[in-house]
């Protein structure tokens, strides 16, 4: 088991010092690409306190639309075949629902003020 | 430095003119670049924009028209009454410039942001949407006879070379699986008419003004096609820049769109115009997917691109809410 601060804590961290002390004190196409490097850093850590959860949840979908075992990536991987074969498609049931699901735990890491993903947010609550 | 190679080009075209001032580079992608100067002249600066591919750059990216194909597409543009930037030269060897060309400086924004969001284009926003209409009406009526020598893409064709990118990256994505067969079972197949097609005709290549649209840019993926190709491109959700309920660019409705294109005098096919809205959001989508690859294998390691290649999935929400959409 590694130590601690965790990740989480570690990134957070440097994001925070990169905004309050540094970001005020350049301009131009440095702070254009500073914005670009704490965006990094926020993703970063969106992703590190999320993947987990999501990541369970979805290999548990894809377990009960697939009826197979194995990592995200390979059970994606069968999941992206099928539907190239055509054995699965909308009227597929789950698949739909799976995909939603998936796309939106995807926009809370990535991009959560995508004014798409917004919108449907507003529609789940 | 440029300044030195521009001012000796100038000097040889541009009559009277005595070097260029100011030179900074825009925007550049890799083969790709965009200056602005000013050339020095007793009546007065003229603004001027340089687009080039530097020396050692030779050939461009095989869906690219070309700066010499862009440049005369320009000018029949120009010509036409397209709002567009007026050419100045065509550079030649001896301009040490690379190859590409100089045009008239048009002045105006094209950042997205704020012309959506900034006062000063308030009075130019509600007609924006309609004016596209009746740009691309003029812009499809080109004379084929005079147009440079263009590539050709059907709807079928389309779909192939974008799946061909898309198992390249080796990027299991079944919201972009489910995409290619929607695309696949609603091909419209070859289109009543061939035109010209603009092929990246969008917020963000258009130079806005408190006025309306001042210039088109950007002719680098022209071709010969299907014309609703331009209007579905125009509604794709990432150029609407968060406006997501006004799909012609963050402008407008389609319906006024449609409207200013009809009264161009040219029809519109609704059906061709959501096949290509769809079509456009998975080919920003398997974009997006090119800059990772770009990102992890190629020289230039930026975290822009990285970035970008993180915005898949904002195609992935589009493409659902355009194909399954919940509730209402």
């Amino acid at each position: 088991m590694q130590d601690e601060p965790t990740p989480v804590e570690l990134t957070k961290a440097v994001a925070d010092f990169l905004r309050s002390d540094i970001a005020p004190l350049i301009s131009g196409h440095q702070a254009f690409k500073l914005r670009v490097a704490i965006n990094i850093l926020d993703l970063v850590t969106r992703q590190l306190t999320l993947e987990e959860g999501s990541d369970a949840k979805e290999v548990e979908r894809l377990h009960a639309l697939l009826g197979l075992d194995g990592s995200v990536m390979d059970l994606n991987r069968v999941l992206a075949e099928r539907i190239a074969k055509g054995e699965m498609d909308l009227a597929t049931p789950g698949l739909a629902e799976h995909l939603w699901a998936t796309t939106m735990e995807k926009l809370a890491v990535d991009q959560p003020n995508y004014a798409s993903y917004k919108r449907e947010l507003s529609r789940d609550s | 430095m440029i300044e030195a190679e521009l001012s000796h080009s100038v000097q040889r075209w541009c009559k009277g003119a005595t070097g260029v001032t100011g030179a900074a580079k825009l925007s550049g992608g890799a083969s790709q670049e965009t200056w602005r100067f000013d050339i020095e002249h007793p009546d007065g600066a003229i603004g001027a924009i340089l687009r080039r591919s530097p020396k050692g750059y030779g050939a461009a990216p095989t869906r690219a028209a070309g700066l010499a194909a862009e440049a005369r597409l320009m000018q029949l543009a120009c010509e036409a009454g397209v709002p567009s930037p007026r050419v100045m030269h065509v550079l030649v060897p001896e301009d040490d410039l690379g190859t590409g060309f100089v045009m008239q400086r048009v002045e105006g924004e094209t950042i997205a942001r704020k012309i959506l969001r900034d006062d000063e284009y308030a009075a130019a926003r509600p007609h924006l949407a309609r004016q596209i209409g009746g740009i691309l009406a003029d812009l499809h009526k080109l004379p084929q006879d005079k147009l440079p020598a263009l590539r050709s893409r059907n709807a079928t064709q389309e779909i192939g070379e974008f799946e061909r990118d898309y198992r390249s990256l080796n990027w299991p994505k079944p919201v972009f699986e489910l995409a290619l067969r929607w695309l696949r079972d609603h091909d419209p197949g070859p289109g009543a008419e061939t035109t010209l097609v603009h092929g990246d005709f969008r917020n963000g290549n258009l130079i806005i003004g408190p006025d309306g649209i001042r210039a088109v840019l950007d002719w680098e993926l022209a071709h010969l096609g299907d014309p609703m190709e331009d209007l579905g491109w125009v509604c794709v959700n990432s150029w609407r820049f968060g406006e997501i309920d006004k799909p012609v660019g963050g402008f407008g409705s389609r319906e006024e769109l449609f409207a200013g294109y009809e009264a161009a005098g040219r029809n519109v096919d609704p059906a061709r115009v959501k096949f290509w809205e769809v079509m456009g959001t998975l080919r920003w989508g398997i974009m997006c997917g090119g800059m990772m690859q770009r990102f992890r294998e190629g020289p230039d390691h930026s975290m822009e691109r990285a970035m970008i290649g993180r915005r898949a999935s904002e195609t992935e929400i589009d493409l659902l809410r355009l194909l399954v959409p919940r509730g209402s």
